[in-house]
């Protein structure tokens, strides 16, 4: 796969400060200020995170398991000397373990000062997305945790529902997940 | 000097240097109070020097209150080195009073705070007190800044001068050393004799050179008789601050070679004119025979300038001589003064950036810099080691040849990368050197006598690990001081000696740093602690825990036995804190209690960045490394060898002592390991609890230096690992804690270890929602 260096992401992004108060959907009025994400796929679903917080896309390579961690922990991976934890989303969403293979990629993004990789399907795409396109989530949608949603947009007819990176994995999201790192004192 | 430079700079750099003279002026003054009766006059000297370097930057930069108290201090420092007012204990307490409004002031300028001074009116009176106090003695020997300042013959202060006042940093020396009589060399037959003729260019001077270091260098050689040169002396109105004058014959014995005396004019050989030759009849003083000509040197122009030249006779007029020095003002660091006198007593952390003079002996690197070296070698051994592993893979020849190839290369990276990892690595000294301080204010404040007694400061540790090590250390230091001492009616009664004795040591060992706190107090008070924890909610009632347990209890959050809060301690963040340090550093402490004996506290902490030797082991399909520094052995224990204890837990016997087996592959849950420890291996490794543990795993791969890469960058510690590295083929390797897998395998974790596999459950259905 292909990685998205940042002088691309720039490019890309040269729209994100023409905002005003444009209407429409079109996703070419630049009046309006644009957001764009990255879209990927987990089974047939589509999901988009914001191109900002992308540092990288690589293929899946095998990654190092760490003892006593949850199940959509997939291990750390060595990114050019960091050593980056890798999440399953799909495991993460309760979709059951990705059978990972050469063919998947990893998704390199920043959260606060943190690097985490997120495990996908495939990337499909860069889309540019107008704020007024963004739709707020039906609070009936239950399939997945919508805490993690910032929202819906629709591309041709599919449905991209967008992630926020910075709740997905929160600071209280990887310490429950890693807990048992925690030498802490508590003889609880 | 020109003002077109950027003073921000130099202020950056000033700032720097004030907080390693101020730390320094600590640490002297620290020695000053422990042995008032017996003063070092070298210390004194220090400390003037810092605090008088302080003031001539402040000067420079105008900051009139950093110049103004600095002055009330170095006066009555430059009092008490002249030994006209001897040091008390009321008079030290002042003393390191006023560094720490000193540091205040500094602190202020820097932040660009205006400061008033009225705050510390009383520490300048105790300190104008003790400077008037023996007044009247005999000031005629006393050559202090005021003496100076008096407009001389040769003293013209014009308006720069004034300016640079702040900047005469040499004065500071004068009363240092008697400059030797004619009668001194003379009598001295036995050593060659040298005649030295030093005619600086007029232009000297800005290239930051400076005299002065080129006597005293030339003085450290031998016997030295001085005479001043002032024919070149312009009138006054035509004297200009920043160029040189003077010139300087001197009459040098020693048993130096020329070469050495050569080597003092090494920098300023191209802008003088300069001439050596030896004197063979010691008590002629004109040179007969010209051993040694310099390129620039112009004989014929020097020998008539000695013509003209009106010697003065220096040792009559010793102070008309360093005034004649200071006449040409040089804004140079007093660092430099002091190296060129005794570099190899001084601190290498102060030298100076910019020596004019040979043997400088650091630099000032931007620690970005270093770090950004540190990562590429650690790039370079990962690198190297891909490479050779990849070469193994190699047809037979080929990798043959390659193997020699690859093994010099992995001597050279190693070397570099130990060379570069020494550059971060600095002794604790900089840390421990701030505690008796600590203790002496707070035992005297407190009422208990304590004596501070540190072993091993000069172990080194990472810069980062240094930095961090401050706030727990002292936080511990004051809680053993606090808490851990009795008063002394307590003591008396419990049949201790009168004074308490704390220990501070450092040590390398199983490749950290290992640092202990002990004291003889009378050690924490179970009962207390238990009654506390219970009252705090922080365990049940009902409990079983072990002694060592109950000890442990301190560093739990929200705890503080002190029965009254005291401005000392006990605000109940305290060891919880520290603990939480420690950890993030990737650190342990644990606490050692014995009831009325005292209490040691014991913290180990990684020498980070360091490469790390480690056995790499197999546990079922995952492979970790060991560190090597705590394997003791490897065994292959028989079945009678093995006993099940009533706990469920299983120890091997090696030679008569039973040691307790971890299960590796029952702590990480690992897949396909072997579980009967008669079909595996036991690596028997040395942990700082537990003594001796023997790891249970399938083989043993070999032995491979790492780089230990941080795990807890991108995410959080985990239990039984301490950190990451990169192995040959690129991928993540784990490294054990073996300390950690310990504690996990010795109960006490079990009940939690539970719980958390009830949080992450709990984590997974958040994850699922409400669907499930």
């Amino acid at each position: 796969m292909a990685s998205i260096d940042k002088g691309l992401m720039t490019g890309f992004n040269s729209t994100h400060h023409l905002s005003s108060n444009g209407q429409g959907s079109d996703l070419q009025t630049i009046k309006e200020e644009q957001l764009q994400y990255i879209t990927f796929t987990i089974g047939r679903e589509e999901y988009g995170v914001d191109i900002m917080v992308v540092r990288e896309i690589k293929a899946w390579s095998e990654t190092t398991h760490l003892p006593n961690t949850p199940e959509f922990m997939r291990g750390v991976l060595n990114l050019r000397g960091l050593i980056v934890p890798i999440f399953d989303l799909r495991c993460r969403f309760s979709m059951g373990l990705t059978e990972a293979t050469k063919m998947h990629v990893v998704i390199i993004v920043q959260v606060g000062k943190r690097l985490v990789g997120i495990l996908v399907d495939t990337v499909s795409d860069i889309i540019s997305v107008g704020k007024s396109a963004i739709q707020e989530i039906p609070r009936m949608d239950r399939n997945i945790d919508d805490e993690y949603l910032s929202g819906l947009v629709t591309i041709e007819e599919r449905m991209v529902a967008l992630l926020d990176v910075e709740l997905l994995f929160n600071e209280k999201a990887i310490e429950t997940g890693v807990a048992f790192g925690e030498t802490a004192v508590a003889l609880k | 000097m020109p003002q077109d430079f950027d003073l921000d700079q130099f202020k950056t750099t000033y700032f720097e240097e004030c907080q390693e003279l101020l730390d320094s002026a600590e640490e002297h003054l620290g020695e000053l109070q422990s042995n008032f009766a017996d003063v070092d006059v070298e210390v004194l000297h220090a400390i003037f020097r810092c605090v008088h370097s302080i003031k001539g930057g402040a000067g420079a930069f105008n900051f009139t209150e950093l110049v103004n108290f600095s002055h009330v201090f170095e006066t009555l420092l430059d009092r008490l080195r002249d030994g006209h007012i001897s040091l008390n204990q009321d008079m030290t307490e002042t003393l390191l009073q006023a560094t720490d409004v000193l540091s205040n002031l500094v602190q202020c300028a820097k932040d660009q705070k205006a400061v008033d001074l009225n705050d510390w009116q009383d520490i300048i009176k105790k300190l104008e007190a003790f400077t008037n106090a023996q007044d009247e003695v005999s000031n005629e020997t006393l050559l202090d800044i005021e003496t100076i300042e008096q407009p001389k013959e040769v003293y013209n202060k014009t308006a720069e001068e004034e300016e640079e006042q702040g900047w005469g940093l040499f004065i500071d020396d004068v009363n240092e050393e008697p400059l030797s009589t004619i009668e001194d060399v003379i009598c001295d037959e036995t050593r060659p004799c040298y005649k030295i003729l030093f005619v600086p260019e007029i232009h000297l001077l800005r290239f930051a050179n400076e005299p002065l270091l080129l006597v005293r260098e030339l003085k450290s050689l031998g016997d030295c008789i001085v005479q001043v040169g002032t024919d070149r002396m312009p009138s006054l109105k035509e004297m200009k601050s920043d160029e040189a004058y003077l010139s300087w014959t001197f009459i040098l014995h020693t048993d130096r070679s020329l070469q050495d005396i050569e080597e003092v004019f090494e920098f300023v050989v191209d802008d003088c004119e300069l001439a050596i030759t030896q004197i063979i009849d010691d008590a002629e003083v004109h040179p007969e025979k010209n051993i040694k000509k310099k390129k620039t040197a112009k004989k014929e122009k020097t020998a008539k300038k000695e013509k003209t030249s009106k010697a003065v006779k220096i040792q009559d007029t010793t102070k008309d001589d360093v005034a004649s020095i200071t006449a040409e003002p040089k804004p140079t660091t007093p660092d430099q003064v002091t190296h060129s006198k005794k570099p190899d007593k001084e601190n290498t952390d102060q030298a100076a950036s910019a020596g004019t003079l040979t043997k400088v002996s650091s630099i000032r690197v931007d620690l970005d810099r270093v770090d950004k070296l540190v990562n590429m070698v650690g790039e370079l051994v990962i690198t190297q080691a891909m490479l050779k592993q990849q070469s193994e893979d190699l047809a037979n020849d080929a990798g043959h040849i390659m193997a020699q190839g690859f093994e010099d290369l992995s001597g050279y990276t190693r070397e570099l990368q130990e060379s570069v990892m020494a550059i971060r690595m600095q002794p604790v000294k900089s840390v421990f050197a701030r505690m008796p301080r600590l203790v002496r204010e707070l035992s005297s404040k407190l009422n208990k006598k304590i004596d501070l007694i540190t072993a091993g400061e000069m172990t080194e540790v990472d810069k980062t690990v240094i930095e961090q090590l401050m706030d727990p250390l002292t936080h511990m230091i004051r809680n053993s001081v606090d808490h851990g001492i009795e008063t002394e009616e307590e003591r008396f009664q419990s049949g201790k000696p009168e004074r308490a004795q704390i220990h501070l040591n450092a040590e390398h060992r199983s490749g950290r740093i290992q640092i202990e706190i002990i004291d003889d107090g009378k050690g924490i008070d179970r009962e207390r602690v238990l009654q506390k924890a219970i009252e705090k909610g922080i365990i049940p009632e009902k409990h079983d825990l072990l002694d060592e347990e109950i000890d442990n209890l301190i560093f739990a959050p929200g705890f503080s036995t002190a029965d009254i809060v005291t401005d000392v301690s006990g605000r109940g963040v305290g060891m919880d804190v520290v603990k939480r340090n420690i950890l993030n550093l990737g650190g342990r402490i644990s606490v050692f209690s014995k009831p009325g004996h005292g209490t040691r506290f014991l913290m180990s902490l990684p020498l980070t960045l360091a490469v790390l030797d480690g056995m790499i082991i197999q546990c079922g399909v995952e492979k970790y490394i060991i560190p090597l520094t705590s394997v003791m052995e490897t065994i292959n224990p028989i079945k009678e060898e093995l006993n099940t204890m009533v706990n469920g837990s299983v120890v091997v016997s090696v030679r008569g002592e039973y040691i307790r087996l971890v299960h590796l592959h029952r702590l990480f849950n690992v897949k396909g390991a072997v579980d009967n420890p008669s079909n595996g291996l036991v690596v028997i490794t040395e942990t700082e609890r537990y003594g001796l543990v023997g790891i249970l795993v399938d083989e043993l791969l070999g032995q491979q230096q790492v780089v230990i890469k941080s795990l807890e960058e991108n995410y959080d510690p985990i239990s039984g690992i301490s950190a990451a590295t990169i192995l040959g083929n690129g991928k993540v390797g784990l490294i054990l804690d073996v300390d950690g897998l310990a504690e996990m395998e010795h109960g006490g974790d079990r009940n939690r270890l539970g719980n958390l596999k009830q949080q992450v459950l709990m984590t997974g259905e958040q994850a699922h929602g409400i669907d499930r």
